[in-house]
C-alpha cells in the first residue's frame, strides 16, 4: 500500500503539483504571518527593554499630562514635585534621580503641517548632569535646550525635515504657535522614537510650563547605587512619595514586563487578523485539494477496481489515498515553511523600510514550525478524506467495464435538499438579523452568513446549470462550435465545475462584501458631510481640543470670509437627562448650514428657538411649537421653544440653538468647530488665508468639505486595499484550482479533442474551447460570489445603520461588474497552459483506443 | 456507369512511412501506390500490423508521410500546413473510427452536423433529412450518445461523415466493436451511400464478410500492396486471406 501510494504520487506529480502549490501557498501565509509577528514582537521587546535598562525604579503620576487636564480640578490627585525628586535622590540606595515631564508636542514641518500623527510626537525635558550632558539623550550635534525658546530634536525627525542646529521651527503644544530655535540634535533609545515617532526636548521649566505646573513632573526615574537591588530601592522609595491613587512606583523589571505584555497584546491582535486571512486561503485550498483528489480517483477508477478485484480491502484503498495526501501535505508544508520565512522577511522589509519598526532579526519559533506543518498536513488529509472514501466505494466490477462513456452522474437530489436547507435557514437568519438591526442582529446575521455560504457551496452544482446555460446562446453566437462545446463542457460535471468555482466564490464573496460596505459607508459619510453643511471650511483642532476664543476675530476678519460661526459644544439638562447642545451663530446659520428639516423651520433659530434632531425630538416627545426647560451648565434654568426638527446628522448633534442664547449660561465656551463661508467658495487662497489668520498653527486643522470626505474615504480605501491584498492569496489559490481542473479535463477528454481535430476543428478552435470553459467557470464563481457578497453586505449595513446616520446600502455596480470581468480574465489566464496543451495534442495519439 | 468512375478521389504514389530510428525503425508503409476511384467502395485488408491504419491516416492527412505523395482530389497533402490540412479534413474528408466517434455532450443531431458547425456552414436541410432517413435515426436525433446503442452510435458517426458531402470517407474498422447484425446495418448503409448517393468510401476491416460489401478489396502485407480484388465475396476474400496465413506460416 505504501508503495502504491508513493508510486501514485510520482505518477501524477504534474497534477499533484497544483495541489502542493495550494497547500504551499496557504501554509506559507500561515508561516509568514507567524514569522513576521514574532520578529516584530521580538524587535519591539528588544527596543522596549533597552529603554528600561538604566531605570531601577520609576515613579509615575498617571494624572499628569496634557490628556488629563481635567485632573487639575481633581483634588485627590497629588503631584510629583521637585521635593519628591530631592527626597528620592537623598535615599541611601539612590545613585541618581531625575524628574521627567512628557506630553504631546505639535511640531510643524517646514510647510506648516503637523509632523507625525497625534500620539507619536512627544515632548519631554532635557536634564543636564554635572558634565552638561543628559545620558538619555546623547547629542550628535549642538547642545541641550536651556531657555524657553530652545528645543532639541531627535535625529531622524531632523533629517527627515531638514532641521539643522540654529534653525527656527514652529511648535504648538495646546495653544498658540511658538517659534523655537533648534539647539541640538540627539539620538535616543526611546521606544516610541524607534517605532517612527518624533521627540523634542525642552528645558525642564519650559516642559513644566507646557504640560504641568512649575516644579512638577510626570515621572521620576531613579538609578540604584551598586549593591542596592531594584526591589530594595523601591522599598526605600515608597515611603517618601505622595500616597495617592494616581501615583505608582515600579521597578525597571516590572516596567519591562508590563511593556512586554503590551507588545504581546498588540502583536497578537495583528497575528490573529493575519491568521484569519491565512485561514481563508487554506479553506479555499481545501476545495482545490479535494477536487484534485476526486479527479485523480475518477481517472484511476479501473485501476482501483482492479486492486479491489484482486483482493485489496476498502480500508486499504482509503488508506492508500490518504497516504498519498500525507505525502503531498508534508512536502507542501515544508515548502510552505520555507516560503513563509521568505514572506516574513519580505513583510518586515516592507514595513520596516519606512523606519516605523524597530530593527531586529527574523524569529523562527518552534511553534511556527509545528503549526505550519500540522496545518498543512491536516488540511491536506482532511480535504482528501471524502475522495478517499469515494475511492473505496469503487466496485470491483468497474474494472471490467469500458470507461468510454462518462460515468452517469449520481443524483444530486440529496445534495440539493441539504443545500437548500442550509441556504434557506441561513437566509432566514440573515433577514431576521437585518430586521433586528444593531448589535442584537449581529449573531443571527453572522451565523446566517455562514449557513448561506455552506448552503451555496452545496447548491453550486444545481445553480451551475441555469446560470451557465444563460451564456450558452451568447457563446454559440460569438464563438461558434468552440463556444457551444465550452458551455457544455462546463456543465458536464457539475460537481467538478462547482468545486472549482466555489474557491473563487469564497474570495469574491468577501471582496465584494467589503466593497459594498465600504462604498455604503463612504456614501453615508459624504452625504453626512455635504448634505447639511453649506459652509466651505470647517476649522478644528487636531487633538480634539476646543478652539481658543482668541482665534475667532482673526477667522472672522479674514479677507474673503462672508460668514463664520462657532459650534459651541455644551451640555444641558432637559427632562432630567443630559443633553448635548451646539451653540450656533444664529445670524449666519442660513449661510453655513442647511439641515434637512422634517418639521418647523430652520429660521426659527434666529428667534431664539431650538432646532432638534428627529430622534431626540421623538425620545423627548418634543413637537414643533412646544417648549422645554433647560438647566444650563452654570446652573441657571430657562424655557426654550422648539422651532424645528431636522433629520439626524452627526455634524449638528441632537440640538442646535443660538449661541447668543446659550453663551450667557455657560461657564466657559467650548468651540469644537468654526464653520466658514467664503465669498468665492472653497479656494486655495482662502484656505491659506485662514491658516495664516490662525497663526499657521500646526494643530489647527482647516478642512474643506472635499478634504473631509477625502480624508475619510482614503482611510477606508487604505483599509480595503490591505484586505483586498490579503484576500488576493485566496483568489490566487482559486486560480490554481481552475488551472488544475482544466488540465485534468483536457487529459480526460483527450480522445474527444483528437476526434474534433480529426474532423476539422483547428488548433485555435480547441484552444478557444478550453479557454472559454475556464472563463465560464470563473465568471460563474464570481457572479455567485458577488451576489452572495452583495447580499451579506446589505445585511451588514442594516446592522450598522443604527450607529451611522444616513447609512444605506449602495452598490458600486461598475466595480462589482469589474470584479466579474476580472474573474473572467483570470479564468482566461488560468486556461492558457491547459489550452495550449489541448491544442498540441497529437491527433493519432489521442484517438488511439487503449 | 458514368465517366466520373474513372476520376480518383484520393491517390497515393510511392507512399512510404517509417516510424522510429535505428533499432526501433519500423517501415509501416513501403512505396505504396494506390488510387481510390470516385463513387467506389474500397475495402483495405491485411494481417495485423500490415499498415492498413497507417495508410488511411496518411491519406487522410492525419499523419505525415516519410516519402512519396498523397492527394485528395487535386490537393497534394505533402505541402500543406496544419491549418490547411485541418480545413481539408473538415471539408473534404469524412471519418468513421472504430470507437469513440461522438462527443458525449452533444445530441445525435448535433454530432451529425458538427463538421458544418465547425466550418460555420448551414447544413443542406434536404440532404441532411435524406442522410438521417437513410441511417434510420429520425426518432433518435435528440438523444445523447450514452443513450444510444453501439450500433446506433456508429450509424450516427456514419451520418456525420456523410452529412457534409465529403469527397471521400475513411472508416477504420467501423464494425469492429459491433455484433454481426449491427455491423451488417452499418455496412449496408455504407454501400447504399456509395450506390445511391455516389459517395466514395475507403474502409479498413479484418472481416471478410464486411469486405464483401465493397466494390474492390486491396490487400496489404508488410506495408506493401500485395493484391486486389473486384466484386469480392466473403468466400473469395477468406480464400485470399488464408493464403496470407499459409505464407506467414511457411516463411
Ligand atoms: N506511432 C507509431 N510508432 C511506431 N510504430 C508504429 C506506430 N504506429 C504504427 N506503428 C507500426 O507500424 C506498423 C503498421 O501499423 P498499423 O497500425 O498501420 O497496422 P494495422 O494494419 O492497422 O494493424 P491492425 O490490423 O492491428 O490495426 C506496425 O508494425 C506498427 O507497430
Ligand atoms: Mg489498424
Amino acid at each position: 500500500m505504501y508503495r502504491t501510494a508513493l508510486r501514485n504520487v510520482l505518477a501524477h506529480k504534474g497534477r499533484l503539483l497544483m495541489t502542493m502549490l495550494a497547500v504551499l501557498l496557504g501554509t506559507a501565509f500561515v508561516a509568514g504571518t507567524m514569522v513576521f509577528s514574532d520578529s516584530v514582537g521580538q524587535a519591539f521587546k528588544n527596543s522596549q527593554s533597552a529603554s528600561f535598562d538604566n531605570i531601577s525604579v520609576q515613579v509615575h503620576n498617571s494624572a499628569a499630562g496634557s490628556e488629563t487636564k481635567a485632573s487639575d480640578n481633581n483634588s485627590s490627585a497629588l503631584p510629583l514635585t521637585d521635593a519628591t525628586v530631592k527626597r528620592i535622590a537623598a535615599l541611601p540606595g539612590t545613585q541618581s534621580a531625575r524628574g521627567t515631564v512628557t506630553g504631546f508636542a505639535g511640531l510643524s514641518d517646514p510647510q506648516g503641517n503637523l509632523i507625525g500623527g497625534r500620539g507619536n510626537t512627544q515632548g519631554s525635558n532635557w536634564v543636564a548632569g554635572p558634565d552638561g550632558r543628559d545620558s538619555s539623550y546623547p547629542m550628535v550635534q549642538g547642545a541641550g535646550p536651556t531657555d524657553s525658546h530652545q528645543i532639541a530634536v531627535d535625529q531622524r525627525t531632523a533629517q527627515k525635515n531638514g532641521f539643522k542646529v540654529g534653525d527656527t521651527v514652529r511648535l504648538a503644544v495646546d495653544g498658540p504657535v511658538e517659534q523655537m530655535t533648534v539647539t541640538g540634535i540627539f539620538t535616543t533609545v526611546d521606544p516610541q522614537v524607534k517605532a517612527g515617532g518624533s521627540l523634542v526636548l525642552f528645558d525642564t521649566a519650559t516642559a513644566q510650563h507646557f504640560y504641568l505646573k512649575p516644579g512638577q513632573f510626570t515621572t521620576i526615574q531613579a538609578v540604584a547605587r551598586p549593591g542596592t537591588s531594584q526591589q530594595q530601592l523601591l522599598d526605600q522609595v515608597l515611603p517618601v512619595i505622595p500616597h495617592s491613587g494616581n501615583i505608582t512606583a515600579k521597578t525597571g523589571v516590572q516596567l519591562s514586563a508590563d511593556s512586554l505584555a503590551q507588545v504581546e497584546a498588540a502583536t497578537s491582535g495583528m497575528r490573529t487578523a493575519l491568521l484569519a486571512f491565512a485561514g481563508i486561503a487554506l479553506f479555499v485550498g481545501i476545495f482545490l485539494i479535494s477536487n484534485t483528489f476526486t479527479m485523480l480517483i475518477a481517472q484511476r477508477t479501473r485501476e482501483l477496481a482492479l486492486m479491489r478485484a484482486i483482493g485489496a480491502s476498502r480500508r486499504q484503498i482509503t488508506n492508500s489515498v490518504l497516504l498519498e495526501a500525507l505525502f503531498v501535505g508534508v512536502f507542501a508544508s515544508l515548502g510552505g515553511l520555507l516560503a513563509g520565512i521568505g514572506i516574513g522577511a519580505g513583510l518586515k522589509a516592507l514595513f520596516g523600510s519606512g523606519g516605523d519598526l524597530p530593527s531586529g532579526g527574523l524569529v523562527l519559533s518552534a511553534t511556527t514550525v509545528v503549526a505550519t506543518l500540522v496545518t498543512g498536513v491536516v488540511v491536506t488529509v482532511v480535504a482528501a478524506l471524502l475522495p478517499s472514501i469515494r475511492a473505496s466505494r469503487v466496485a470491483p466490477v468497474a474494472a471490467m467495464r469500458s470507461n468510454d462513456q462518462p460515468a452517469t452522474q449520481k443524483s444530486l437530489v440529496v445534495r440539493n435538499s441539504i443545500g437548500a436547507a442550509f441556504f434557506g435557514t441561513g437566509l432566514a437568519a440573515v433577514l431576521y438579523g437585518a430586521h433586528l438591526g444593531g448589535s442584537d442582529g449581529r449573531l443571527p446575521v453572522g451565523a446566517g452568513a455562514g449557513l448561506i455560504l455552506i448552503g451555496a457551496f452545496v447548491l453550486t452544482p444545481l445553480l451551475s446549470r441555469p446560470l451557465i446555460a444563460l451564456v450558452g446562446p451568447l457563446f454559440a453566437r460569438l464563438y461558434g462550435v468552440s463556444g457551444k462545446l465550452a458551455k457544455q463542457n462546463a456543465l458536464r460535471n457539475p460537481r467538478r465545475t462547482a468545486a472549482t468555482a466555489s474557491a473563487l466564490t469564497i474570495g469574491l464573496t468577501l471582496i465584494s462584501a467589503l466593497t459594498v460596505i465600504g462604498a455604503s459607508v463612504t456614501d453615508a459619510v459624504t452625504k453626512e458631510v455635504t448634505s447639511g453643511m453649506t459652509a466651505d471650511y470647517a476649522i478644528s483642532m487636531t487633538l480634539g481640543d476646543p478652539i481658543s476664543p482668541t482665534l475667532l476675530p482673526g477667522i472672522k476678519g479674514t479677507a474673503g470670509v462672508t460668514a463664520a460661526s462657532v459650534l459651541d459644544a455644551q451640555y444641558v439638562k432637559a427632562d432630567g437627562r443630559e443633553l448635548s447642545v451646539s451653540g450656533f451663530d444664529a445670524a449666519s446659520f442660513s449661510q453655513l448650514a442647511a439641515p434637512a428639516m422634517v418639521g418647523g423651520s430652520a429660521d426659527a433659530i434666529r428667534q431664539g428657538a431650538l432646532l432638534v434632531s428627529e430622534d431626540t425630538a421623538a425620545s423627548h416627545h418634543w413637537t414643533v411649537g412646544g417648549s422645554t426647560r433647560f438647566t444650563y451648565p452654570d446652573g441657571s434654568t430657562g424655557t426654550v421653544r422648539i422651532g424645528g426638527i431636522y433629520k439626524k446628522n452627526d455634524l449638528f448633534g441632537p440640538v442646535m440653538m443660538g449661541e447668543s442664547v446659550l453663551a450667557p449660561h455657560t461657564t466657559a465656551p467650548y468651540y469644537q468647530t468654526v464653520l466658514v463661508k467664503g465669498a468665492g467658495g472653497a479656494t486655495p487662497a482662502l484656505e491659506q488665508a485662514l491658516k495664516d489668520s490662525t497663526g499657521r498653527n500646526p494643530l489647527v486643522d482647516v478642512q474643506s468639505q472635499k478634504q473631509m470626505v477625502k480624508d475619510f474615504s482614503s482611510q477606508i480605501s487604505l483599509l480595503l486595499n490591505v484586505m483586498y491584498g490579503l484576500l488576493g492569496m485566496a483568489v490566487l489559490i482559486a486560480v490554481l484550482g481552475v488551472v488544475n481542473t482544466l488540465a485534468m479535463s483536457v487529459f480526460e477528454r483527450k480522445r474527444e479533442i483528437g476526434m474534433l481535430r480529426a474532423i476539422g476543428l483547428e488548433r485555435r478552435g480547441v484552444k478557444r474551447m478550453v479557454r472559454l470553459e475556464s472563463v465560464v467557470i470563473a465568471a460563474f464563481g464570481a457572479v455567485l460570489g458577488v451576489a452572495i457578497g452583495g447580499f451579506l453586505a446589505w445585511a451588514a449595513v442594516q446592522l450598522l445603520k443604527s450607529s451611522l446616520a444616513g447609512l444605506t446600502t449602495s452598490f458600486p455596480v461598475g466595480q462589482l461588474a469589474a470584479y466579474v470581468l476580472a474573474a473572467a480574465l483570470v479564468g482566461l489566464g488560468a486556461a492558457l497552459w491547459p489550452a495550449r496543451r489541448a491544442a498540441r495534442l497529437d491527433i493519432l495519439d489521442s484517438i488511439k483506443t487503449d | 456507369m458514368t465517366t466520373t468512375l474513372l476520376t480518383a478521389a484520393a491517390r497515393a504514389v510511392g507512399l512510404s512511412k517509417v516510424y522510429g530510428e535505428g533499432d526501433t525503425r519500423v517501415t509501416a508503409l513501403d512505396q505504396v501506390s494506390v488510387e481510390f476511384v470516385q463513387g467506389q467502395f474500397t475495402a483495405i485488408m491485411g494481417p495485423s500490423g500490415s499498415g492498413k491504419s497507417t495508410l488511411m491516416h496518411c491519406m487522410a492527412g492525419l499523419d505525415s508521410v516519410t516519402s512519396g505523395s498523397a492527394t485528395i482530389g487535386d490537393t497534394e497533402l505533402g505541402g500543406l500546413k496544419d491549418k490547411q490540412l485541418t480545413k481539408l479534413r473538415r471539408d473534404q474528408i469524412g471519418f468513421v473510427f472504430q470507437a469513440f466517434n461522438l462527443l458525449p455532450t452533444l445530441t445525435a443531431l448535433e454530432n451529425i452536423t458538427l463538421p458544418m458547425d465547425i466550418a460555420g456552414r448551414k447544413p443542406d436541410q434536404a440532404w441532411l433529412d435524406q442522410v438521417v432517413a437513410t441511417v434510420g435515426l429520425s426518432d433518435r436525433l435528440g438523444h445523447r450518445p450514452s443513450q444510444l446503442s453501439g450500433g446506433q452510435q456508429q450509424r450516427v458517426a456514419c451520418a456525420r461523415a456523410l452529412a457534409s458531402r465529403p469527397a471521400i470517407i475513411f472508416a477504420d474498422e467501423p464494425t469492429g466493436n459491433l455484433d454481426s447484425r449491427s455491423g451488417a446495418e452499418i455496412l449496408g448503409f455504407l454501400r447504399n451511400s456509395v450506390r445511391e448517393l455516389g459517395q466514395t468510401v475507403v474502409m479498413v476491416t479484418h472481416d471478410p464478410v464486411a469486405a464483401s460489401y465493397a466494390d474492390r478489396v486491396v490487400f496489404l502485407a508488410d506495408g506493401r500492396i500485395v493484391d486486389e480484388m473486384y466484386g469480392p465475396t466473403a468466400d473469395s476474400v477468406l480464400d485470399r486471406m488464408r493464403r496470407f496465413d499459409a505464407k506467414g506460416r511457411t516463411s
